[in-house]
């Protein structure tokens, strides 16, 4: 408890992730509840097409075939939400094994590891989305495969920094010495010690993950099925000339969600790594 | 000669990436659902069973695995990109023709992104807590949360639809005949909004890694020898935290090329721009994989050249950098 408190009582002085905690706890609602609200299905046609927005009836407008856009909203933030912690749970869980295995043993493990994730790095990420979705067929399960395989390279190579000289610490030479094994000296003993770090940069993964998403549903490349932001200003974008409000409203949710990720991630960048604090700067 | 060796086994290394990048565009079509032959000719040429016969010769599908792989790299290597179905062409007729507008596109936004990122990071670490400061870290965090395609969008709709400023896609005036400097003046018009909206989202990156990097070199032993020297504020800044503040953000901008070219698919789109990433997002609506698989080929290869290039300034631009690593 006491450490929460320190916790909370660091995170809380950096005031941006304040503001950015409360956005995202607004987003969350809406995700969760929103559509109770608005139980219609965000596909209907609602009424008459290209009604301008700050009506009764939409208050933010509805698109090209009626379709009401705060409804489109309230059911995309599901989908981007989801599939931006769905993927990033995907890619640490891919990083800290390889990172771990590769931290952990190093000598030809480590070299076959960090050439792999070298080469993974190397290549342009959103053009190799583009290619896996498109190969793929475009439906929750590859989207989020394609955000993983991004992504996993850098908590890879976080990990294992932090496991190169994690391991050369007592605790674990001791743990060796009691005959422990591989597997539970990395992840009971080790992994513990290099969690701040990774949530940290998940919680940045998230925003990113999510900034992926919506390009991949503009493009035409989201789940036929789920209706996201990124599809709204796709379907939308021939029109932006009629009816700016059809694209102008999902991306201002991206743009929220996505800094309030951000800011939230900052401040527990802050609050975890005291050492690495932007305190006094 | 040592330098020439580094150079050298940079290049063997970036030669590595890409012989994989081929490898793994082999295994692409082959772990795809369906028939390769089918995957290969797209949707608009998989109805065609003569020309999936010829696929599978061509190809060698029926063949074991390992020839098929040596079938597909002889290929690429002598430029054969395969044929676009859906567009009657060689893919890598189609590559050649799209490459150079994106080059022109990505190069414009890396080099505005740049300057104006690093300007912007020096002022806000120069100014640091106070309200330029502030100022500057707010507007780099919004643009670094903005998706590029709603950037580009509302640009359109600002200064195209409403002010009537700048013409909102194509990279010429369609039907006018221009002449010599007209027509540069009319493509320059073009590029802005594209090139903008490429470059408002890595300004903010470079801004926030500028920031970052100075702050960290200012409070360093050797700027604190030189500022007890007595070494003049404004030399220390330019001599000694401005070059070493500089230097990582520069390299890192080069490794991270490949995120222009990734971004240059949605700019592109919005924009009508005609590029590779304009032919990238056209091939994914008509289903057409092997100008798809062109494109990743062509910008990771782009991406290597770059790092490359990246690799070599470096190593000519700080004496102290391991030729060995």
């Amino acid at each position: 408890m006491a450490a929460l408190a320190e916790f909370w009582r660091r995170y809380r002085r950096n005031k941006g992730a304040v503001v950015g905690l409360a956005v995202l706890c607004l987003i969350l609602a809406v995700a969760a509840f929103g559509p109770l609200v608005y139980p219609d299905s965000p596909w209907d046609m609602a009424g008459a097409p290209f009604q301008p927005p700050f009506s009764a009836a939409h208050p933010l407008g509805t698109d090209t075939l009626g379709r009401d856009v705060a409804t489109g909203i309230v059911h995309g933030a599901r989908v981007s939400l989801l599939i931006g912690f769905v993927a990033t749970l995907v890619a640490v869980g891919l990083g800290v094994v390889v990172g771990a295995v590769a931290g952990y043993f190093g000598g030809r493990i480590d070299d076959v590891a960090m050439r792999l994730t070298e080469f993974f790095q190397t290549i342009p990420s959103f053009v190799f989305a583009v290619v896996l979705v498109a190969i793929f067929t475009p439906g929750i399960g590859s989207i989020v495969t394609a955000i993983a395989v991004v992504s996993w390279p850098a908590v890879a190579r976080l990990v294992r920094g932090e496991f190169l000289t994690l391991r050369t610490r007592e605790f674990v030479q001791a743990s060796v010495v009691l005959g422990r094994s591989a597997r539970h000296i990395i992840f009971v003993e080790i992994l513990p010690n290099a969690v701040s770090p990774i949530i940290v940069s998940g919680s940045l993964m998230v925003a990113t993950a999510i900034l992926v998403e919506s390009s991949l549903s503009f493009l035409g490349l989201g789940d036929p099925n789920m209706m996201s932001w990124g599809y709204m200003i796709g379907a939308s974008r021939s029109v932006v000339r009629l009816a700016w409000w059809c694209s102008f409203f999902p991306g201002l949710a991206i743009l929220l969600t996505v800094l309030a990720l951000n800011l939230v991630g900052e401040g527990l960048s802050d609050a975890l790594n005291p050492r690495l604090s932007r305190e006094g700067r | 000669m040592e330098r020439l060796e580094y150079i050298a086994q940079r290049l063997l290394k970036g030669v590595v990436v890409l012989l994989g990048i081929v490898v793994l565009n082999f295994l692409l079509i082959r772990l795809a659902p369906g028939d390769p032959a089918a995957v290969m000719a797209g949707e608009a040429g998989a109805s065609d069973e003569l020309f999936l016969q010829q696929l599978r010769q061509q190809f060698g599908l029926d063949r074991p695995l390992w020839e098929q792989l040596w079938a597909y790299i002889s290929n690429i290597l002598s430029f054969d990109f395969g044929f676009s179905y859906r567009q009657q062409r060689p893919v890598i007729d189609l590559l050649a023709e799209r490459l150079p507008p994106t080059l022109l596109l990505t190069g414009t936004a890396f080099v505005l992104s740049l300057v104006t990122g690093v300007t912007l990071g020096v002022m806000a670490a120069r100014r640091a807590g106070r309200w330029s400061d502030s100022a500057i870290t707010v507007v780099a965090l919004f643009f670094y949360a903005t998706p590029l395609f709603w950037v580009g969008l509302m640009g359109v709709f600002l200064f195209s639809v409403t002010l009537g400023w700048l013409p909102a896609f194509g990279m010429g005036s369609v039907g006018v005949k221009l002449t010599g400097f007209e027509r540069l003046v009319d493509a320059a018009r073009h590029l802005v909004l594209p090139a903008l909206t490429l470059t408002l989202f890595h300004m903010a990156v470079y801004a926030r890694m500028t920031r970052a990097s100075m702050l960290e070199v200012r409070d360093q032993d050797f700027v604190r020898t030189a500022r007890a020297k007595g070494v003049a504020e404004g030399r220390i800044l330019r001599r000694h935290v401005l070059r070493n503040a500089i230097l990582p953000v520069v390299t890192i901008a080069g490794m991270k090329a490949g995120y222009l070219l990734g971004g240059s698919i949605v700019v592109e789109t919005v924009f009508a721009w005609p590029g590779i990433g304009r032919l990238a997002y056209e091939a994914v609506l008509q289903r057409d994989y092997n100008v798809l698989l062109g494109v990743f080929l062509v910008t990771s290869a782009v991406v290597i050249a770059v790092n490359l290039a990246t690799d070599i300034v470096y190593s000519l631009v700080d004496p102290r950098i391991e030729l060995g690593a």
